[in-house]
C-alpha cells in the first residue's frame, strides 16, 4: 500500500519536471542527411567541450574561423550552440543527447570523452571531433583513413619523433628522459607508450611518472629532477594547467623541458616541435563544411596536423644557459616569458 | 522529450548509487568516501568483463561483488585498525584509482558495439528503473528484517545493539558491503549506459550522491507517507533534472555549475514556503494518515 502510493508520487513528481521543461524544448525541423547546405534556415552546429582549457578553447575558435573564412557566420546561415561539460562525463552525455534532440545538423567535439559522449547518442548526425589523439583506439573511427562512422575530424596526436629530434638537438648529452602524465587521461597514456617506442631510437631511456592530481606535481617532480637530465610533458590537461610551478621548479634545477605542444613554451618550457591546436580546430572547421557540402563523414580520413611548428622560449634558454643554435632559430616562433 | 527520458534514465542509474549513499550517510551515519572508488570499479569489471565477451548481466553481478569487496575494506579499517571513517574511505578510493587501472590496463574502454544490458528493444529508461525500483525495493524489504533494525539501530543509537549483546562493527561492515556494492553497480550500469568506462568517472560521486541524497529529503518529507529510500531514488532524477535544465536555458556554457546550484538553491527555498505545505495539506486532507502516527 504504502509503495503504491510512493510510486504514484515519484510519477507525479517526473509529471512536474516534464512540465517544467516542456516549455523549452521546440525544436522542430526536417532533417535530410543527403547535404545539410540544401536545408532552409540556418545550419544548427553543436559544439560540446569537456572542459575550460586553453588548447581545447583554442581549437574552438579555430573551428569557428574556419567556418566563418568559408562565409558560414554563427547567427546568419549558421547558429552555433556551444555546452561545456566542465569536468563531468555524465553532463557531456546530457549534453550529446541534448543536441541530438534538439536536431543539430553537425556535432563538434573537443577532446575523447566528449566524443565518445557524442558517438553514443548518435550514428546518423555528423559528428567532427579534435583534439582526439586516438580516435581508433577510443572506439570512434574503424580506421583513420577511412572512419567507416559517422565520425571524422582531425587527431592531436603530437609529432613525438620531430619532438625527439629537437630534444637530441638541444640537449645532446642527455641519457635519461623524465615523462611527467596523468594517468587518467587516455590520450597522455598513448603518448607515453609512443615515447617508450621511439626513444631506444634517440639512446633514451624514458622514466615515466604518473599523478593522478596537481597536488600530487610537487613531489613527483622533485622525485623525477634528481633522475633524468631532460623532462618531456606530453598533450596532458593537467599537466599543462601545473606548468608555471614545473617550470619554475625546473628552471631552478637548470633542467630543460621539451613539451608537446605550445602552451607549455608559453608557461615556461624550452621548446616544443608542436601543434597549434588553433590551426588544428581551423583544419577540423574545413572538414566540417565539406560535410555541410554534403560529403559523408564515414568517407573523410581522420587527419593530423601537418606542418609542426618549432617554439622556442628564449627566457627559458637564458635562464638554463643553453644556446640556442642558430640554424634552429630560423623559422621558429620566439616566446618570452613563463615562469 | 529525448532530454526528459535521457534525466530519467541517468537519475535512474545513478539513483541506485544514491541507494547505496543514503545506506552509509543517513543509516550508518558513515560518511563514507570508498564511493569515489568503487563507482569507477564497478564500471572497470564491467568493461573489462563485456570486452572480454563475458555475460553484460555476469559483468554486473561481478561488479556488484567486487563493490562488496571494496566496502569490505573499509571496515576492515574502520572498525578492525580503529581508523575514523573518513580516512578508512579516502584510503580505500586512493587505492581503488591504480586497482581500476590495474582492471581496465588503461585510462578508457570503449564499448562501441558490444552487446550490454541496454542493447534490445525495451527502452533504456525502463530498464534503468526497473533496475532502480527493483533494488529499492529490496532494499526496503531488507530493512524490515532483524538484521536491517540492527543496522539501523547501529546508526541511531549504538549502544542499544551493544546492549543487545550484538557487535556494531560487524553491522557497519555489513552495511559498507552493501553501500559499495550498489554503487558499484551504478557504475557498472554507468559504463553501459554511456559505452565506455573511464578511470576518471569517480570524480564528484560523492558530491551528486549527497546533493540528491538531501535534495530528496528536503522536498518531500513533509509527506510522511514516502519511504526516504523513494526520496533517495526522487532526488537523484531531480538532480540531473537540475543540470539539465541548467543546459537548456542557454547561459554562457562556462557558468554551467553555478547555474545547477542556483537551481538547487531555488527548488529548496521555494519548497521551504509553499511546495511542502501544499503537500501536507493534501495527504492531511486525505484521511489524516499524519494523525495516525
Amino acid at each position: 500500500m504504502v509503495a503504491k502510493k510512493s510510486l504514484s508520487i515519484l510519477i507525479m513528481i517526473l509529471l512536474i519536471i516534464s512540465v517544467l521543461l516542456s516549455g523549452c524544448s521546440k525544436n522542430v525541423s526536417g532533417q535530410s542527411n543527403k547535404s545539410i547546405s540544401d536545408k532552409k534556415g540556418k545550419i544548427k552546429i553543436g559544439i560540446m567541450q569537456i572542459i575550460e582549457h586553453e588548447a581545447l578553447d583554442a581549437a574552438r575558435k579555430g573551428f569557428i574561423d574556419a567556418l566563418a573564412s568559408k562565409n558560414f557566420k554563427d547567427g546568419e546561415n549558421i547558429e552555433i550552440d556551444y555546452q561545456n561539460a566542465q569536468g563531468d562525463a555524465p553532463t557531456a552525455q546530457t549534453i550529446a543527447q541534448n543536441f541530438v534532440s534538439g536536431k543539430k545538423d553537425i556535432i563538434l567535439a573537443i577532446a575523447t570523452p566528449t566524443a565518445q559522449a557524442a558517438y553514443n547518442a548518435t550514428k546518423d548526425i555528423p559528428i567532427l571531433i579534435t583534439a582526439v589523439t586516438d580516435p581508433v583506439k577510443s572506439g570512434l573511427a574503424k580506421s583513420w583513413d577511412k572512419p567507416g562512422t559517422n565520425v571524422t575530424g582531425t587527431s592531436d596526436a603530437a609529432p613525438v619523433q620531430k619532438q625527439f629530434e629537437l630534444l637530441k638537438k638541444l640537449v645532446p648529452n642527455s641519457k635519461k628522459v623524465g615523462v611527467l602524465y596523468n594517468t587518467s587521461e587516455t590520450n597522455s597514456e598513448l603518448q607515453v607508450n609512443d615515447v617508450k617506442a621511439i626513444s631506444p631510437k634517440f639512446g633514451l631511456e624514458v622514466v615515466p611518472v604518473g599523478i593522478t592530481s596537481t597536488n600530487d606535481i610537487p613531489q613527483a617532480l622533485d622525485s623525477l629532477l634528481s633522475k633524468v637530465d631532460v623532462l618531456y610533458i606530453p598533450t596532458d590537461n593537467m599537466i599543462v594547467s601545473a606548468m608555471p610551478i614545473i617550470s619554475a621548479r625546473c628552471i631552478e634545477e637548470k633542467m630543460p623541458i621539451i613539451g608537446a605542444e605550445e602552451g607549455t613554451v608559453n608557461k615556461g618550457a624550452l621548446a616544443t616541435e608542436g601543434i597549434d591546436y588553433y590551426k588544428l580546430g581551423f583544419q577540423t572547421g574545413l572538414v566540417a563544411v565539406d560535410v555541410i557540402n554534403g560529403e559523408k563523414p564515414s568517407d573523410i580520413p581522420i587527419t593530423t596536423l601537418k606542418d609542426a611548428q618549432l617554439i622556442i622560449n628564449e627566457d627559458t634558454a637564458s635562464k638554463l644557459g643553453i644556446n640556442i643554435p642558430d640554424d634552429l632559430k630560423e623559422g621558429a616562433k620566439i616566446v618570452k616569458g613563463g615562469e | 522529450m529525448d532530454l526528459y527520458i535521457s534525466i530519467l534514465e541517468q537519475g535512474f542509474i545513478f539513483g541506485i548509487m544514491v541507494l547505496g549513499v543514503y545506506i552509509t550517510y543517513k543509516i550508518l551515519d558513515f560518511p563514507d568516501l570508498t564511493v569515489e572508488g568503487s563507482f569507477p570499479l564497478g564500471a572497470a569489471v564491467t568493461a573489462s568483463f563485456i570486452v572480454k565477451g563475458i555475460n553484460p548481466y555476469a559483468a554486473c553481478f561481478f561488479s556488484f561483488l567486487a563493490g562488496s569487496a571494496a566496502g569490505l575494506a573499509t571496515g576492515v579499517l574502520h572498525v578492525k585498525l580503529k581508523m575514523t571513517n573518513l580516512l578508512a574511505g579516502i584510503l580505500v578510493m586512493i587505492g581503488l584509482y591504480s586497482i581500476n587501472l590495474r582492471i581496465m590496463g588503461k585510462a578508457n574502454i570503449p564499448l562501441f558495439n558490444k552487446t550490454n544490458i541496454f542493447t534490445g528493444m525495451v527502452p533504456v529508461a525502463v530498464i534503468a528503473a526497473l533496475f532502480a525500483i527493483c533494488i529499492k525495493i529490496l532494499l526496503d524489504l531488507f530493512l524490515k528484517t532483524k538484521f536491517g533494525f540492527l543496522l539501523i539501530a547501529t546508526g541511531d543509537n549504538p549502544e542499544l545493539v551493544t546492549s543487545l549483546g550484538i557487535n556494531t562493527g560487524f553491522t557497519k561492515i555489513v552495511g559498507l558491503m552493501l553501500s559499495n556494492a550498489l554503487v558499484s553497480l551504478s557504475g557498472s550500469l554507468m559504463a553501459q549506459y554511456q559505452n565506455f568506462a573511464d578511470v576518471g568517472m569517480g570524480t564528484g560521486i560523492i558530491v551528486m550522491g549527497l546533493a540528491s541524497v538531501i535534495i530528496g529529503e528536503a522536498i518531500l518529507k513533509k509527506v510522511s507517507i514516502i519511504l526516504p529510500t523513494t526520496m533517495a531514488l526522487i532526488g537523484s532524477v531531480l538532480y540531473r533534472a537540475c543540470i539539465a535544465f541548467a543546459l537548456k536555458l542557454n547561459f554562457p556554457a562556462t557558468d554551467l555549475k553555478l547555474i545547477t546550484s542556483l537551481i538547487v538553491i531555488v527548488a529548496l527555498a521555494l519548497n521551504r514556503y509553499k511546495i511542502g505545505e501544499r503537500f501536507k495539506k493534501l495527504f492531511t486532507a486525505r484521511g489524516g494518515i499524519d494523525a495516525a502516527h
